[in-house]
């Protein structure tokens, strides 16, 4: 018989922000819990600041920079540098995934391209491409974001497309069969077929690509960059023997990373809410 | 109905299916298949596994080639038959796509020929409604149990109005009531709709209560080897399979699988 799907019921605003926080609870208490270990280990030890900074001391300087950000007079070298980063990062995210899934639906059409191409996209997948950063610096300028978005596309790429190439060819016999008892034309079965089989396949890449393309950006800027970016800001203050800064930077780059994490698994909820991982049931 | 009305729905003269020729993994899946069935008619191919029964309904759906013989479907080849989309397929599993509501996997033959969006609406409601699943059309398949999607399966089969309803194995995966429940559904439908229906089973009881012919067949090499007329009237419906006309024909075909087995 039919399933019974959970509708949310009309309750209000302040039970609904309740049941969430009593279901983030647990998480909640964990992360307080480490900062405060964190925090009283600093103490109680004796921790110089430049081996490990206070959580309170990161979180000051993290609000003094926010105010620098808010004061229209000031700017913000943090908040300046995060932005930066983050415009390295998507950028390359949508130029090497972009690019990955065109690729892909472009070779699946014909087999044996991309059956040819296959073992070179699973080599190339597990090059550190990373260490590409300072002969990218050399093509497109130190200064140029180009140059991280470079390396970005290019560690993004492979996995987006072995993915994409994967979810339009690991179709399940029978649904193809039906489609030819159909006499669908090629094109249909792509898009009828291949594309949403290929959906999920996607989706998993475009998740690791998240992480993956702020890993990139920041490690990419280790190797040299404008001073308004997150890696050049850590390093700089690292060698300052700023760390609190240093850290504050490293929060940014945290915070920055899960947000994209997230806005890829809202993008996934809203294209396939169909799918075995959405399925809500009593 | 708009199909045309051909005399004979399927005609297999000497028709054999070789894998793999002449190589160590060479199987005869069938051999010297000659059989003519009457559109309208219900059809059981029955026989245990490896007996090709589902591959002479793959035969017919030209989804693989006969190796030898002359097969016809509606008069015409089966590739040109396929093309003129005269048969719908039911598959043992479902094989609905996720991704679609009920109302739109029903739509999804509708759309690959190319029918108006109003004719796709209209058409899967009707066909939903014959397999009494009309509130269910905004559903996902994952919603429904086992017996229901194999009735959206058959809705979505019977939408484009083929000629021809190939069915291999479709309650295979059911429990023993949905699956009795099914078979007069299965009847009702025939007998609404007037297709022809080939129908795959290893179930005797299944077969002698649908088909009005039963194909024994039987393996290594697969082959037809008794076609039984089934005269049990219609309409059958629960009391049909209390009757001694019912037992005599599910003794009469076991012992011919017994035979068929023992050849």
């Amino acid at each position: 018989m039919a399933t019974k799907v959970k509708v949310d019921q009309t309750s209000s605003i302040f039970e609904r922000i309740a049941s969430g926080l009593q279901y983030y609870f647990p998480t909640i208490a964990i992360a307080i819990g480490v900062l405060v270990i964190w925090e009283l280990l600093v103490i109680v030890l004796n921790i110089q600041q430049f081996l490990l900074p206070k959580p309170s001391a990161i979180f000051a300087e993290l609000s003094s920079e926010f105010n620098l950000w808010l004061d229209p007079n000031e700017s913000s070298l943090l908040f300046d540098a995060s932005g930066a980063t983050l415009w390295e990062a998507v950028g390359g995210f949508i130029l090497g995934c972009g690019s990955g899934v065109l690729v892909a639906l472009i070779t699946a059409r014909w087999t044996i391209v991309s059956e040819a191409m296959m073992p070179f996209a699973i080599a190339a997948n597990s090059v550190p491409i990373i260490a590409f950063a300072p002969i990218m610096n050399n093509w497109f300028g130190l200064t140029n974001p180009a140059s991280k978005m470079a390396i970005v596309a290019i560690i993004v790429f492979f996995p987006t497309m072995i993915n994409t190439v994967r979810g339009l060819t690991l179709v399940e016999p029978r649904q193809l069969e039906l489609m030819q008892s159909y006499a669908a034309s090629p094109f249909k079965i792509l898009f009828s077929l291949r594309i949403p089989n290929a959906l999920p396949y996607i989706f998993s890449a475009l998740r690791v690509a998240s992480a993956l393309a702020l890993i990139g950006a920041v490690v990419a800027e280790f190797f040299g960059g404008p001073r308004a970016t997150l890696g050049v800001y850590i390093t700089q203050e690292a060698s300052a023997f700023d760390f609190a800064k240093a850290w504050t930077a490293i929060v940014m780059a945290s915070v920055i990373g899960i947000s994209f994490y997230l806005i890829v698994l809202l993008a996934e909820r809203r294209l396939m809410p169909w799918h075995v991982s959405f399925r809500k049931t009593d | 109905m708009t199909h045309e009305k051909a005399d004979i729905a399927i005609s297999a003269k000497d028709v054999n299916k070789i894998f793999n020729p002449k190589t160590e993994e060479e199987v005869v899946a069938l051999q010297d298949i000659n059989i003519d069935i009457q559109a309208g008619e219900f059809i059981s191919l029955i026989g245990p596994s490896g007996c090709g029964k589902s591959t002479l309904m793959r035969l017919v759906a030209n989804l693989i080639q006969p190796s030898s013989g002359d097969l016809k479907v509606n008069g015409k080849s089966p590739e040109q038959a396929r093309l003129d989309r005269d048969y719908g397929m039911v598959f043992q599993a479902a094989t609905l796509y996720e991704w679609r509501t009920v109302k739109k996997n029903v739509q999804l033959p509708l759309e690959v020929m190319g029918y108006s969006k109003s004719e796709r609406d209209s058409r899967a409601q009707q066909m939903l409604e014959l397999v009494e699943l009309g509130q269910f059309g905004n559903h996902y398949p994952w919603q429904l149990s086992g017996g229901m999607q194999q009735r959206v399966s058959i809705a979505r089969a019977l939408a484009f109005e083929p000629s021809i309803l190939l069915m291999d194995e479709p309650f295979g995966a059911l429990d023993e009531f949905t699956r009795e429940r099914m078979n007069l559904e299965l009847l009702d439908i025939w007998q609404r709709t007037n297709v022809t229906i080939i129908f795959v089973t290893h179930s005797i009881a299944e077969a002698v209560f649908l088909s009005s012919r039963i194909v024994v067949m039987s393996p290594r090499p697969g082959r037809i080897t008794e076609v039984v007329d089934n005269a049990l009237p219609y309409p059958r419906n629960f009391e049909t399979r209390e009757r001694p006309e019912y037992y005599q024909m599910v003794t009469e075909v076991r012992e011919l699988l017994r035979d068929a087995h023992e050849v």
